[in-house]
């Protein structure tokens, strides 16, 4: 421990005779503990500044540097289907469809499945394995993106090529709707297995938001339930699952958060094809595919801002995702706490 | 058996609502099944064919052009002072950020604003970061680099980092803050000699959470960082990772690239996996 902590002991504490002496040396301690808490309070609060001015300098730089691309197509950029870096003709209509397309069949699969893990941790997984469990499936989420990418393109894409897809292309042949969605050749690359991966990546996310705000259900209403004659499934579709129904949408959006953004396992796996196709096997892109696949290789600023604009479209995006994300978090945490 | 559960059991009503609590509750357990096979499934491949790469020479050979043997030496060199110097800029910023939140200004408006723009930044998509990064600093530089790299990764340390650190010194009771302001102690002696030791396990947690985190992220390397075939460390040149060159030898028709990616990708997920599970342990010891 350095002189401060003792110094402010030994002024704070002496209470009886002060000399003259003393008392200089009381006030210039003093003063130096004002000063540092000074200083030390204006680095915190500038520490807090620079996280809002952080922010405000991604979509500033982002608004600059996309303002070329804008300027040029306007509002045509958003459902111009065309990128062709040749003829500098530039639309985002694919990246933007890739990207709501991926991300929903993530979350098809992902929301009731991690429902439904979450209603096992809290409702009937033995009490010794939930803690186990619960870190395995967070494991998920902490491998990197790029370990989701190249297992998607080395083993995942190659089995759906093999197994599922002819098996799905047949299937669903004579089905009105659903031939023109799983037809064509079988990739293995392509949307639906971006999506299938996406699903993966965000299982945790939805499963470890709704297992906290499950877990955070008085018990008392739970018992009532359960004293009234309930099955388990009961209680929790009836009792727990409207109770935390704000905080369990809250955990949606922050997954469906995480899936728009998504870039390394998508790049790998979507094909890169800057197309809107309405089978689900065709290669498209996603926007933080295109940025990825094609960013250091554009050649000319309005290839360049056409990609930060692609980029400032997904910040938006999820912005407004994550927004919605947290309001409802926040409203179960008031509601709870 | 009473007679009244017989006649339950009996009803239509009755079986029909423990069939589907049956159900249910197979399909919870299916569901974990499913999760938790992915798991397997993946750490199984990685490990597979990752493991039959892995060799000394991985260690103490540079990248190979194509077509020849080598191993990962930059790589892995680039990476480790990618992320060092990501967290030795993100850390300060993001523990005196959090200590605003949490001690000075709890309740006040900046505070709240402060503390939703972080939330949107802790999951902000990285590859945007990559872009901001690229406008403010490698256009206007000329050219790729390190430095613009440790930034980008600072960047995403920042928020997470923010936020563990208020959580940890909101925990920590307020009948210490009186203790200390009762004997006279300013603010920021208290903050610096009571609080932040009272929450040192969860504020370390947060930091390696937030190495875990950048030290897989890759997106915002791509047009900051760059990639380097060779040994380097000029920071203000382009500069090798991990995350960039198993990309780059993935996406390659080379054989022996792709081995590389695939042994790259065992070290790193290894690596993030052993820092989390340490970092957990960090305040789950701490806790019981």
């Amino acid at each position: 421990m350095d002189s401060g902590g003792r110094d402010v002991s030994e002024v704070a504490l002496k209470d009886t005779v002060v000399t003259a002496g003393e008392a200089a040396s009381r006030s210039a301690v003093l003063r130096r503990l004002r000063l540092t808490d000074t200083v030390f309070h204006g680095l915190t609060r500038g520490a807090a500044f620079a996280v809002l001015a952080l922010l405000s300098g991604v979509i500033v730089a982002l608004v600059i540097g996309a303002a070329p691309a804008f300027g040029t197509f306007g509002f045509s950029f958003f459902y111009d289907e065309s990128w062709n870096p040749v003829t500098e003709k530039f639309g985002a209509l694919a990246p933007i469809y890739g990207t709501l397309v991926t991300s929903a069949i993530a979350m098809v699969i992902a929301v009731p499945v991690g429902l439904m893990v979450a209603f096992f941790l809290t409702e009937l997984c033995p009490m010794v394995l939930r803690r186990p469990i619960g870190i395995a499936i967070e494991l998920l989420a902490g491998i990197p993106s790029i370990i989701y990418g190249i297992w998607g393109l080395f083993v995942f894409a190659p089995f759906l090529q093999q197994y599922v897809q002819p098996f799905m292309i047949s299937a669903f042949e004579d089905v009105p709707v659903l031939s023109s969605l799983f037809a064509g050749p079988p990739y293995g690359i392509g949307m639906l297995t971006a999506g299938l991966i996406l699903a993966i990546m965000v299982l945790p996310f939805v499963t470890s938001i709704s297992r906290d705000v499950f877990d955070a259900v008085p018990p008392v209403l739970k018992e009532a339930a359960y004293g009234v004659g309930c099955t388990t499934w009961e209680v929790f579709r009836h009792v727990v699952l409207p109770f935390t129904r704000v905080g369990v949408i809250g955990g949606f959006m922050l997954g469906l958060g995480r899936a728009l953004g998504e870039t390394m396992a998508v790049t790998f796996v979507i094909g890169n094809a800057h197309h809107v196709s309405a089978s689900l096997f065709a290669p498209g892109t996603t926007i933080s595919a295109s940025i990825a696949n094609e960013f250091t290789e554009a050649v000319g600023d309005l290839y360049t801002s056409a990609l930060v604009a692609l980029g400032l479209i997904l910040f938006f995006i999820t912005f407004i995702v994550l927004a919605i994300a947290r309001y409802m978090l926040m409203r179960i945490q008031k509601r709870v706490g | 058996m009473t007679d009244t559960a017989i006649v339950a059991a009996r009803s239509p009503l009755y079986a029909g609502r423990r069939r589907r609590n049956t159900v249910a509750k197979g399909l919870a357990l299916a569901a974990t099944i499913f999760g938790l096979g992915w798991l397997v499934l993946i750490l199984g491949i990685l490990l597979y064919k990752g493991l039959g790469g892995l060799s000394l020479q991985v260690f103490t050979e540079m990248t190979p052009p194509p077509g020849a043997a080598g191993g990962l030496l930059n790589a892995i060199v680039g990476s480790l002072v990618l992320t060092v110097l990501g967290v030795a800029i993100g850390t300060p910023i993001g523990i005196l950020a959090g200590t605003y939140l949490a001690e000075y200004g709890r309740h006040d408006k900046l505070s709240s604003v402060v503390r939703f723009i972080n939330d949107i930044l802790l999951s902000a998509p990285s590859i945007v970061i990559g872009l901001f990064i690229y406008e403010v600093m490698v256009a206007p530089m000329g050219h790729f680099s390190g430095w613009a790299g440790a930034v980008a990764l600072a960047v995403i340390v920042i928020p997470v980092v923010v936020r563990t650190t208020e959580d940890m010194l909101t925990l920590v009771p307020d009948t210490l803050r009186e203790a200390a302001a009762s004997i006279g102690l300013p603010r920021a002696h208290m903050i610096v000699r009571i609080a932040y030791r009272a929450a040192s396990a969860g504020i370390v947690t947060g930091i390696l959470l937030a190495v875990a985190r950048i030290s897989g992220e890759t997106a915002p390397l791509l047009f900051t960082a760059l990639n380097n075939q060779f040994w380097s460390m000029n920071m203000n040149a382009p500069m090798p990772s991990l995350p960039v060159v198993i990309f780059q030898f993935a996406l390659s028709p080379y054989e022996e690239w792709q081995k590389l990616a695939w042994t790259g990708a065992l070290l790193i997920t290894v690596a993030v996996l052993a820092l989390s599970i340490f970092a957990r342990s960090l305040t789950a010891a701490r806790k019981s």
